[in-house]
């Protein structure tokens, strides 16, 4: 329970920020991204004072054994620069040009701009269905294969 | 504010504030990540917070794309790439890129640089 207040909690601090900055105004980050253009490079100041809370709890995370509240940390620790990555990130930045929305502030917009932000993010989550399929067609046969591989 | 909710999630509950891996986590999209419940609380407090901040500031002015399918077709690339891409602009950009990843720095830099790159092809092209 206190878990899950807490989760709440950081997700409505994440949304307030959003949408107090303007990351939650889709033509604002266009602005933002349009360098050769009418440039609006506010949000940059958004991204860097976001980085200084969190690189000061990554210090202090390097000194904890266990979380406040909660039994480990998990996080990743792949280092590996692969196509993956690469190329899903293009793809992200061409879905985040077009409109001016990337997940945060989509889902934060629900809120503020339901229609066009129900849209937007339905469409993500289909984009997120269609990754799954594809992901899961291509393991391995013998994985597959395997006695109760079969369901989750 | 999104940094410190950012290290609420991590010194916390140990866990990166990534957005689209906890969507996709809180509507059963990935098998990896925090307890569903955890993700769903996270997401839902999104526009939750969203709400309360623009009745405290009076309102927020929003500006999106009028075409529904500009919507339709960047929100399916923007879920299947940063599915692909392990991470958006909140996992990569705020959490990785202050941790010193090379993965999350590489990919944060893709991901503005191709932004970038559309916005102009767009504007070149008389598309917005």
């Amino acid at each position: 329970m206190k878990q899950t207040l807490l989760a709440l909690l950081a997700g409505a601090l994440f949304g307030a920020g959003l949408a107090l900055s303007g990351m939650s105004d889709p033509a604002k980050v266009r602005g933002f991204l349009d360098i050769f253009g009418a440039w609006n490079p506010t949000l940059m100041f958004v991204m860097g004072g976001a980085l200084i809370p969190m690189g000061i709890a990554w210090r202090i995370q390097a000194k904890l054994r266990t979380p406040l509240a909660a039994e480990r940390f998990n996080l990743p620790d792949t280092t590996k620069l692969d196509t993956k990555l690469i190329g899903g990130a293009v793809l992200f930045g061409i879905g985040w040009g077009v409109a001016g929305l990337c997940p945060g502030p989509a889902i934060t917009d629900l809120a503020l701009a339901p229609r066009s932000a129900f849209v937007f993010v339905l469409a993500m989550l289909a984009g997120m269905g269609l990754f799954r399929i594809i992901t899961s067609r291509s393991t391995p046969a013998n994985e597959v294969k395997a006695p109760g591989a079969i369901g989750k | 504010m999104i940094g410190g909710a950012a290290a609420l999630m991590l010194l916390g509950l140990g866990r990166i504030a990534g957005v689209s891996g906890l969507a996709a986590r809180a509507v059963g999209l990935a098998d990896a990540g925090p307890p569903p419940v955890l993700a769903i609380a996270f997401i839902l407090g999104l526009p939750l917070g969203g709400w309360l901040m623009a009745q405290a500031l009076g309102g927020v002015s929003l500006h999106f794309p009028p075409n529904i399918a500009t919507l339709l077709i960047a929100g399916l690339v923007v879920g299947f790439g940063t599915r692909l891409g392990s991470g958006c602009t909140s996992g990569h950009g705020v959490c990785g890129m202050s941790r010193f990843s090379r993965r999350s720095i590489s990919a944060t830099l893709i991901f503005m640089a191709s932004g970038v790159v559309t916005v102009a092809v767009m504007n070149l092209m008389g598309l917005s």
